[in-house]
């Protein structure tokens, strides 16, 4: 589904954007009293395909093996929202969108965005879809950044926060890392100065480059070395040269290459930017505390041991900051070895904190939750 | 830590029954080392208590959070300097002090945070415990003091005394102490009395900074 707002919407540098389109997925049924809406958000290379099967690469939802019927988050009792972010390339309005004012795709054109204004649209969703009160919201990595961004601007908008493997605050060495990338893709020739749409080319190896250094970030050194050790990809010894001579060089190539079939090179310039932006005490005097004081919204942060992207320090500082702020907060860092991706995947411990959480949010919010209330 | 003592009518444990007494309804409660939050979903319930919790088990904070409470996962002698000053009203420890690496500077967080501190352990003054190593020549086991000394997360065991002497040299002022027998109930004599150093089993200080 798609909605179309021709109210420009206001962006934290001071640029409008105007019309947006936002492309959005639900599950679910929204019940009577509109108050059991759960808004997922996702991260740097999601999309609103949380559920459904990616209609370009075939593979099931990022998040199917959390969102579902009778699954930790059950689409038979909440309506389940995952709508792309701005600046996203699977429909709401990105650099690759047709910019009004030139007839052409925004491309370079498209002002630069923050986590701010990406919860900005959110929000317009929900007016639009009639929810005053999302019952909770939930992401990971740069969704979880959005879930903060949504209970510090909006806290009336949220009953439950779940922020999970997110920082209040990027890092110099995730700051780092994305430049890597965007350089990937600026310094190849097909890149064409950001115009390859006009040109008819695409920066496959600036973005695959890109894709293949994030990736490394995604992992961890211990399920690297379980899953391919120094292994050797289809060959008996190492081939005195530059192809995959290794199990691990093959899968990163691989990793790459389908990335760019279902990715925009200057969404990923323009959604990491964003990230690099976001610095939630930085907006509120240096205290993280400021931004939420006297919260309403109920807190639950999880963390992963393995992951070095989003360490289990930035969510401490978090909490430390809610607790400061006297909010109602929950902490778990889950034991894992495989890296931040950790948050996708089927972890036992995640999914009971989660069911958890909000089975006890659900009966603290009085929410009925059986099918006659729907 | 030490042995679970007998439940109460309401299927609460007797020793968190007794501190349950203690807190103010209304008031804003951190249980340290809440364990699946028994107590805290008490004290919501009957007392209308805004509760937080700390625990050091992930499957205890999972079972707490699944009851909708609000619980961190930390450790009582890292993460306690984590919080505000005067945040609560009361920070309960019950039965962990002697597992903690450092009970003094336990006490003072708890007491920075809270404007009072609830603390129950286990007295190892008690008559029994003396006769085991006096008899036996023996670190004392038996069904109050469970493990064996290379395999207890019991650290620092003190007295009743201990404890009273420690309140004392931190200016730390008891508002109430209970002292408990084997069977969970309170004793006549209060835990800071002659008698309750060789009798008590366990004890629960109310402290006031």
């Amino acid at each position: 589904m798609v909605l179309c707002a021709d109210e420009p919407l206001p962006l934290d540098s001071g640029a409008r954007i105007g019309p947006v389109e936002v492309a959005y997925h639900t599950y679910g049924t929204l019940n009577a009293d509109r108050s059991n809406a759960v808004l997922v958000c996702h991260a740097l290379t999601g999309d609103q395909y949380a559920v459904l099967p990616h209609p370009v690469t075939g593979k099931p939802g990022w998040w199917a093996n959390l969102i579902g019927p009778g699954k930790v988050v059950d689409t038979d009792a909440y309506f389940v929202i995952c709508a792309n972010v701005l600046g996203g390339c699977m429909g709401t309005t990105g650099p690759k969108s047709e910019n009004p004012a030139t007839g052409r795709p925004y491309m370079l054109d498209f002002p630069v965005i923050t986590i701010g204004d990406m919860v900005r649209l959110h929000v317009r969703l929900l007016d639009h879809l009639g929810i005053d009160r999302v019952f909770a919201a939930i992401g990971g990595s740069m969704g979880g950044m959005q879930v903060l961004q949504l209970a510090s601007a909006f806290p009336e908008r949220v009953f439950c926060a779940l922020p999970i493997a997110a920082c209040a605050r990027y890092s110099a060495q995730n700051i780092a890392f994305d430049e890597v990338g965007r350089q990937a893709i600026m310094a190849d020739p097909e890149w064409c100065g950001g115009e390859y749409l006009l040109e008819d080319r695409v920066p496959h190896k600036g973005l695959a480059v890109a894709r293949m250094a994030a990736h490394i970030t995604y992992l961890s050194e211990a399920a690297l070395t379980r899953k391919f050790g120094r292994k050797l990809q289809a060959r008996e010894k190492i081939g005195f040269g530059f192809d995959a001579d290794f199990e691990v060089e093959s899968y990163l190539r691989h990793q790459g290459s389908t990335f760019v079939e279902r990715f925009d090179a200057n969404s990923y310039l323009y959604i990491t930017r964003a990230m690099d932006y976001f610095d939630l005490p930085g907006e509120h005097g240096g205290n993280l505390a400021n931004a939420f004081r006297g919260t309403p919204v109920k807190f639950c942060v999880i963390s992963f041991t393995s992951d070095w992207l989003f360490p289990t320090r930035d969510s401490q500082a978090i909490v430390r900051a809610l607790n400061a702020a006297a909010a109602s907060v929950s902490f778990v860092e889950v034991q894992s070895d495989k890296g931040h991706d950790a948050f996708l995947l089927d972890e036992p411990e995640l999914h009971d904190t989660i069911r958890g959480f909000l089975d006890g949010m659900a009966d603290r919010a009085g929410l009925d939750l059986s099918r006659e209330a729907r | 830590m030490a042995p679970m003592p007998n439940h109460s009518a309401t299927g609460l444990r007797i020793d968190l029954k007794i501190i349950a007494e203690m807190i103010d309804p209304g008031s804003r409660v951190l249980d340290v080392g809440c364990g699946e939050g028994e107590l805290l979903a008490h004290l919501r319930d009957a007392r209308d208590v805004d509760g937080r919790g700390m625990e050091l088990s992930m499957q205890g904070v999972q079972r707490a959070v699944s009851r909708g409470l609000a619980v961190i996962q930390g450790d009582a002698d890292i993460d306690l300097a984590d919080y505000p000053d005067d945040a609560f009203d009361y920070v309960i420890l019950s039965k962990t002090l002697q597992a903690t690496r450092n009970p003094r500077l336990v006490v003072e967080q708890m007491l920075r945070i809270g404007r009072h501190a609830v603390v129950s352990f286990p007295n190892f003054a008690h008559w029994r415990t003396r006769l085991d190593l006096v008899l036996k020549g023996r670190m004392p086991v038996n069904e109050l003091l469970p493990y064996s000394w290379y395999e207890t997360p019991n650290i620092h065991f003190c007295t009743v005394r201990d404890f009273v002497d420690l309140c004392r040299a931190m200016d730390v002022r008891i508002k109430a102490s209970l002292a408990l027998d084997a069977d969970g109930d309170v004793q006549r004599f209060t835990a800071d009395s002659r008698w309750a150093n060789l009798l008590a089993v366990d004890a629960v200080f109310l402290l006031e900074k």
